[in-house]
């Protein structure tokens, strides 16, 4: 069994009076994508606080590896104008590297030669393999991606996904991914997490996406039903009861 | 010979102009101007304190914005009014406050266009003193924390996810802020205080490739202004504070016309 990096056990988080999370199990494995998707609103990025140690939980414990090393991947990077600062300059932060350290990393990424050009005129998917390239220089022990495949058309997605892929065979680091759509991120992926305040349940992908859970949560196409949505699958299972369940897919 | 009188005020303004243009990329960077125009105002209420109870003034109004500066972390983070509305209301209640003050004690002859629009004449020894040694260690500070300020105004949940104690670098900022302003009181005074944090910067930006390199010619630009300013001042016989930023925003408009050649040089 590979190492635990990240255990969530038995969390419950209120925010003002909003129940961000309610009893929530979570556990983080070196070598192994997580991914975890959810509804906006469902409370995704309260648990990726808790699990970077950013909040603490109200009821139920957090336990990290001693000496765990995050890094983090942001959907986006909002730069003022204003500031001047090429590739290079971002793969020394926060921790300086050396030329040829960040000039491999940049290729390891496919974005070879990048390092003097402004942050401010890269396309969303050269921003994206910088910010991972920068990522990777910190050695992570876990690696966080938040949103990874906004504004990234199809046929990039998928190539950035086997490079994620291969970057966890090649570091051995855990990743975490938060998506809000469990398509974009299912061929990359060991175990998906599917949260809606609490686990709405989780396994293969394969599994959840047949899940009945899933579907009620997500609709057959993710999409057009997420505006829509109520959730009230608890009583949704006695008359989705013809479908069987798949095994590996645990309910709470 | 230069009159000691003006030797004082370059000095202090030199100092200033040193430790303003690094900051003020921050301000600049971060969108803080609104919040520097807040502290600066405020700073009347600061010299009402120092007048009342007779405290320095440099300390009384650097203390006067450091707690505003409180204030603003304190409400921001109670989300009930948008920021520049909380500002908007701490900056005009500042200055209120302070003139209600001041009529009370009945101190209404003080001098008030002095603080507004700054007095070189009025700067001692003593004032260059606090500006040079106070601006070194400022710029100590924000030298020590400068990688870890320039990643949480890249991404400030980055930052924070990866050990960066975001808050407290932008209550730092903060209070160095508020230091800075009760120091340029005297020499550009409340009103014009926030373009030498804005102006330099703003100018330095199209003529640097690099974040320090921003930093370094913000901090010369100012200097620049300042010498400019006096010079001017001196033989003009105008305001010294206005003639400073003036001729900062001078500065401002070559460097919109220079800057993209300059640009071009460097191959970018």
């Amino acid at each position: 069994m590979s190492r635990l990096l990240v255990e969530v056990a038995g969390v419950s988080v209120r925010l003002g009076d909003h129940q961000a999370l309610e009893q929530v199990d979570l556990a983080l494995h070196e070598r192994e994508i997580v991914s975890l998707i959810g509804p906006n609103g469902a409370g995704k990025s309260t648990l990726v606080k808790l699990v970077l140690g950013i909040l603490e939980p109200d009821t139920g414990r957090v336990t990290r590896a001693p000496g765990l090393r995050f890094a983090y991947m942001p959907q986006r990077l909002a730069i003022d104008p204003t500031l001047p600062i090429d590739v290079d300059r971002l793969l020394d932060l926060p921790h300086r590297h050396s030329a040829s350290e960040k000039r491999e990393a940049l290729e390891r990424v496919g974005v070879t030669g990048l390092g003097r050009r402004p942050l401010q005129a890269l396309s969303g998917g050269e921003l994206q393999r910088v910010l991972l390239a920068r990522a990777l220089l910190r050695r992570p022990d876990l690696l966080v991606l938040d949103e990874p495949a906004a504004g990234i058309d199809y046929q990039g997605q998928a190539a950035f996904f086997g490079l994620i892929d291969s970057v966890r065979r090649e570091q051995g680091c855990g990743i975490l991914v938060v998506s809000h759509d469990l398509h974009l991120v299912m061929a990359a992926t060991d175990r998906v997490v599917c949260l809606n305040r609490h686990i709405c349940c989780s396994g293969t992908p394969e599994a959840v996406g047949d899940d009945p859970v899933y579907l009620e949560l997500f609709g057959p196409r993710t999409g057009a039903a997420l505006a829509r949505y109520h959730h009230h699958h608890d009583h949704e299972h006695a008359l989705s009861g013809e479908i069987a369940h798949p095994a590996d897919c645990e309910h709470h | 010979m230069l009159p000691d009188f003006l030797l004082r005020g370059w000095l202090a303004g030199m100092a200033l102009a040193a430790v303003a243009g690094p900051l003020g990329c921050f301000v600049v960077w971060r969108r803080m101007a609104y919040f520097g125009d807040t502290l600066a105002h405020g700073a009347l209420l600061g010299v009402t304190l120092g007048l009342v109870t007779g405290i320095d003034l440099m300390p009384a109004v650097a203390v006067t914005s450091a707690l505003i500066a409180l204030l603003v972390v304190v409400m921001q983070r109670q989300r009930t009014l948008a920021t520049d509305t909380l500002l908007g209301i701490l900056a005009h209640s500042g200055i209120a406050i302070g003139l209600v003050l001041l009529g009370l004690v009945g101190a209404v002859r003080v001098d008030l266009l002095g603080y507004l629009f700054g007095d070189v004449l009025a700067v001692r020894w003593q004032d260059v003193a606090v500006a040079v040694i106070g601006g070194a260690l400022v710029l100590a500070v924000l030298r020590h924390y400068w990688p870890e300020l320039l990643f949480a105004t890249l991404h400030d949940e980055m930052a924070r996810a990866e050990g960066t104690p975001t808050t407290r670098l932008r209550l730092v900022l903060m209070l160095l802020v508020a230091l800075v302003i009760a120091a340029a009181m005297k020499i550009v005074g409340i009103l014009l205080i926030t373009s030498m944090l804005i102006i330099p910067p703003a100018a330095a930006r199209q003529l640097s490739a690099t974040p320090e390199a921003m930093a370094v010619i913000a901090a010369g630009l100012g200097g620049l202004a300042v010498t400019l300013g006096l010079t001017l001042s001196w033989h003009a016989d105008t305001p010294a504070g206005a003639s400073i930023v003036v001729m900062a925003l001078a500065i401002f408009v070559v460097a919109q016309v220079i800057g993209p050649l300059v640009a071009r040089r460097l191959g970018c």
